[in-house]
């Protein structure tokens, strides 16, 4: 699998997403900086985690705009697949390869700690390694994690079944006592029509590894090795 | 003085006195230079002598502490402290207050103190793994508290957590001598090569003098000369003294930096802190005995029209100087022009031993640096220790109304609850080497790409300093010892943070003094030296001064991270053995606090060699494999250490009927030093007998089980109750905001 990530100025999770993709794909990625043209040949491009541009505009804002996206938004539409995480997810609605937008967190502050995911799709090519209803335990770090589209889009992911990743509580129950930032239906990660691009705010690469205290972001990676080796 | 230059042009005495210096130190400065200062140059020595560049009445007893050991690289003097982790491996670390500024303006003070620091450390050559903090506020219910609580946990947040540098630990105390002068002390360790440590001495004559990173503006003009006088109702004013950050600058600043030091283009570098481009260019000069003429025209500039004064003695954030090698400057200028950062040839050392600044055709400064750097007044100021007060007896310390009553006071009261709601808004995870989030004894990041683990944690005891600054000042060392020996690590060095009140008090100078014996004493018998620090002087307001608070940042080095220990049980069923003496010591308790609502009596006394005993038994353990889990004792004492684990946990704990001779409030509240509880497998019986080879004394205390700890029949305190309790009240008390 020939995996890439994309560096943005003020990306931080770079490096940590490299470490998970090396460890549990076999595959170092390539490290591409923003301000290339074109994306190395990839089955995977990652858009990591960060405060690209210092989210100093909107998060994601400057970002969706640097020289390498006009590559990533052609090869995205033309099948290679995309995951985006926490920043990444920012910048993948900003250039509208997924729907709706992150808005500040409902606290108004920064949230990092571990919150419980429900997975409402095994069948993805980011999911394939989990069950159907598995609750897992994956770190979120976020200012802006709060997801929000309007009724219409909201009602189009539920009927499309593109709702990957909700916040939940220990036994998967959805509600607003599980809702870590105020995101519409508890949406922690939504996939396009194709099934190839995955915005998520949650970060399974803080999760993958046994001595960092739980390894539930594991799978992500392991399905995608399955389904883009 | 706000800001920006004063509109007169000839210097005197009054404007002298304006700028912080006394007629003495006035009178030396007419003696050096043969003539009267142009004001630029008054603005340079004014900052140089402040009490926060030249620590004029600290110096002679910082020169007590044992800055040297078989680990360490760098002591004092530099950028920050450098230690030896073996196989090549280099921690680079130091702690700052930025507590004047952090009181006017929350947010911006907080958040450039965090970016000061990280710059004293990747300056060096490393990269930041992990920032802490030692926050104190006013008591909870003050004014100004919730808004200065609210705007420093952001602060602190929003500049490490831009930046990706995981905040991993530190503490928060409230306390009502903190009520008009917080403090905002930051902390940062990094980690480098050791063949790649880079140094502030610019040698060599001949070389480009390169500035790097952001433009300069007029911000924090005196920010130095601020934190070195005492505050007053006016403060407010000192508002545009305040710096203001940019967390994404410094990134893309850590980034170029760390990219061009892997090249050899870089002979010397300094960061511009305190005093920006006059200090900076002072000490590599005078490092590297050389001179340096600068060109203020080609400094790059924020704002139109600036003054040689202004350039000098601006502390906008986020930039740097450096003396880079011949032929070097096109390759840097390549690097920083990638990051999308300013860089600018702004002058070249030289031979004559001056610092020489020209700006449109005008030479504005022309003073010797050696004698700028080195002459700084050094006072030896009078001070007085206060008689330390009588300990008292466990038997005369009333007790609670019941033991569940004291219990639920302490563990849900500002001193002792929970501090997830300051921690959960630092990103602490970042990196994804975190392998002991806060809430432990100390946090433990992996060493990047290695099987080691760099134990890091920040502890002070401000009230027993000020009921005994030499007992506090052990204590403080002692504390952060004891905390990284908790997790398995090795305890290498400290960096000190030095917050006292005015120090022309002699008795606020007494408590300096003393806190800093007593912290000779620790490090001397501990084996831990002191590699770089801080002092921060002058905390008072209206003449009420701070608790004496020398607060103590220690790392520690873990050979081996699947050796880890933590405070949370794993199982039910384990043992739990205490480690060390009951003595029910309640003065200065916070059970004397929260209960008696007293503050009487002796501190703890702090036993050093069996200190040292008791940690390097509980390090074996550890390393033995030999334990499920390591809690120290320390605020609140053996009953507060329990439920943190139990909580920790998420288990219960059945404690055992006490059977010796002290009252159980003192038993189980009493603040001993130099303890620690153990949680193993098996019956603990081979852990009482290790102690008492070393002299030490140790029982088992319980075991693990259930969902409440309990005490027989008659005492029962569910989990779930506690942590309501200790969860609870930090979130409630910052929702009423």
């Amino acid at each position: 699998m020939k995996s890439s990530v994309i560096v943005f100025p003020g990306s931080n999770c770079d490096r940590d997403v490299a470490v998970s993709l090396e460890q549990l794909t076999g595959h170092a990625p390539a490290m591409v900086w923003h301000g290339e043209a074109v994306v190395p040949d990839s089955d995977l491009i990652v858009l990591p985690g960060g405060f690209s541009y210092g989210d100093y505009l909107r998060s994601g804002a400057m970002a969706a705009h640097s020289p390498i996206m006009t590559d990533i938004i052609a090869k995205a539409r033309a099948g290679v697949a995309v995951l985006g995480i926490c920043n990444g997810f920012q910048v993948l609605t900003e250039t509208r390869l997924l729907p709706g937008i992150l808005m500040r967190n409902a606290s108004l502050k920064f949230i990092c700690r571990d919150v419980l995911l429900r997975v409402e799709r095994d069948d993805t090519i980011f999911t394939n390694h989990y069950t159907k209803g598995d609750v897992i335990r994956i770190p979120v770090a976020h200012h802006d994690g709060n997801y929000f589209s309007d009724d219409d889009t909201i009602r189009a992911l539920e009927d499309e079944g593109r709702v990957v990743l909700r916040y939940c509580d220990a036994d998967g129950t959805i509600g607003e006592d599980s809702n870590p930032n105020g995101s519409r239906a508890n949406i922690a990660g939504v996939i396009d029509k194709t099934g190839r691009i995955l915005g998520l705010m949650p970060h399974p690469e803080r999760l993958a590894d046994e001595a960092l205290g739980g390894t539930d972001g594991a799978p992500m990676f392991r399905s995608l090795l399955e389904a883009l080796h | 003085m706000a800001s920006g230059s004063p509109a007169v042009a000839h210097v005197t005495p009054d404007l002298a006195a304006e700028h912080g210096l006394s007629s003495e130190e006035y009178a030396h400065l007419l003696d050096i230079l043969g003539r009267a200062p142009s004001l630029t140059e008054l603005g340079i020595f004014s900052v140089m002598w402040s009490e926060h560049c030249s620590y004029k009445s600290s110096k002679v007893w910082l020169r007590l502490l044992p800055t040297e050991g078989p680990r360490v690289i760098q002591g004092p003097g530099e950028n920050a402290g450098v230690v030896d982790l073996g196989d090549g491996d280099a921690a680079i670390f130091k702690m700052e207050s930025h507590n004047h500024p952090s009181f006017i303006e929350p947010y911006q003070g907080a958040a450039t103190g965090v970016g000061g620091i990280m710059r004293d450390v990747f300056t060096m050559g490393a990269r930041p793994v992990a920032n802490l903090n030692a926050l104190r506020f006013g008591e909870p219910d003050h004014p100004k508290t919730r808004h200065l609580v609210s705007g420093v946990v952001a602060g602190i947040g929003g500049y490490g957590n831009c930046i990706g540098v995981p905040t991993v630990g530190g503490e928060v105390n409230f306390d009502e001598g903190y009520n008009t002068n917080i403090l905002v002390n930051a902390m940062c360790v990094g980690l480098a090569r050791t063949d790649r440590i880079f140094y502030a001495a610019a040698k060599g004559t001949g070389h480009s003098v390169v500035y790097v990173g952001s433009k300069t503006g007029r911000d924090g003009i005196h920010g130095a000369t601020m934190a070195s006088a005492e505050f007053n109702d006016d403060t407010e004013e000192k508002r545009p003294t305040v710096q203001v950050g940019d967390p994404f600058t410094e990134k893309l600043l850590v980034e170029a930096c760390l990219e061009l030091m892997a090249t050899d283009a870089i002979i010397a570098i300094q960061d511009m802190g305190a005093a920006g481009l006059t200090c900076s260019c002072i000490e590599m000069a005078d490092k590297g005995g050389v001179g340096i003429d600068l060109d203020l025209d080609a400094v790059p500039t924020r704002e139109q029209g600036m003054s040689a004064y202004d350039m000098m003695l601006s502390e906008s954030q986020e930039r740097m100087l450096m003396v880079l090698t011949p032929g070097a400057e096109e390759i840097a200028r390549a690097v920083f022009t990638k990051w999308g950062l300013d860089f600018a040839i702004v002058g070249i050392t030289t031979d004559t031993g001056r610092l020489v600044a020209r700006h449109k055709g005008e030479t504005k400064v022309d003073v010797p640096i050696d004698v700028l750097a080195n002459s700084a007044p050094e006072y030896k100021r009078p001070w007085v220790l206060p008689e330390p007060p009588e300990a008292i007896d466990p038997s005369d310390v009333a007790p609670p109304e019941s033991i569940e009553a004291a219990l639920e006071a302490m563990i849900g009261s500002p001193h002792l609850c929970s501090r997830a709601w300051v921690w959960e808004q630092y990103d602490h995870m970042v990196m994804a080497d975190t392998l002991v989030r806060p809430g432990g004894d100390a946090a433990v990041v992996r060493i990047h790409g290695t099987n080691k683990g760099l134990a890091a944690t920040a502890d002070v005891t401000p009230r027993y300093c000020a009921a005994d600054p030499r007992e506090g000042g052990k204590q403080a060392v002692a504390e952060v010892w004891r905390n990284l020996t908790a997790t398995g690590a090795e305890p290498i060095a400290i960096t000190d943070c030095l917050n006292f009140g005015n120090p022309e008090r002699p008795e606020i100078m007494g408590q300096f003094v003393g806190c800093i014996e007593g912290m000779v004493e620790a490090c001397n018998t501990l084996d831990f030296p002191v590699v770089s620090g801080n002092v921060s002087l002058y905390n008072e307001t209206n003449g009420q001064a701070i608790p004496p608070t020398p607060a103590i940042g220690g790392i520690g080095l873990i050979p081996d991270i699947t050796q880890i220990a933590r405070i949370a049980p794993t199982a039910p069923d384990q043992n739990l053995v205490l480690i060390g003496p009951e003595r029910g010591h309640l003065g200065q308790s916070l059970y004397m606090q929260i209960v008696l609502d007293a503050k009487l009596g002796a501190p703890p006394p702090v036993d050093l060699e069996a200190e040292k005993r008791a940690g390097d038994l509980v390090r074996s353990l550890i390393r033995e494999d030999g334990v499920a889990a390591v809690h120290d004792i320390s605020d609140g004492g053996l009953l507060i250490a329990l439920c943190e684990m139990a909580l920790a946990g998420n288990i219960g704990i059945e404690l055992a009927p006490y059977q010796g001779n002290l009252p159980l409030h003192a038993v189980l509240f009493g603040e001993d030093q130099g303890r620690y509880i153990v949680a193993v497998d098996g019956d603990g019986q081979d852990i009482l007998t290790r102690a008492s080879e070393s002299g030490l004394p140790a029982r088992l205390l319980g075991r693990t089980g259930g969902d409440a700890i309990t005490m027989g029949d008659e005492s029962v305190f569910p989990l779930a109750r506690l942590r309501e309790l200790h969860e609870g009240w930090l979130p409630e008390h910052m929702r009423t905001i």
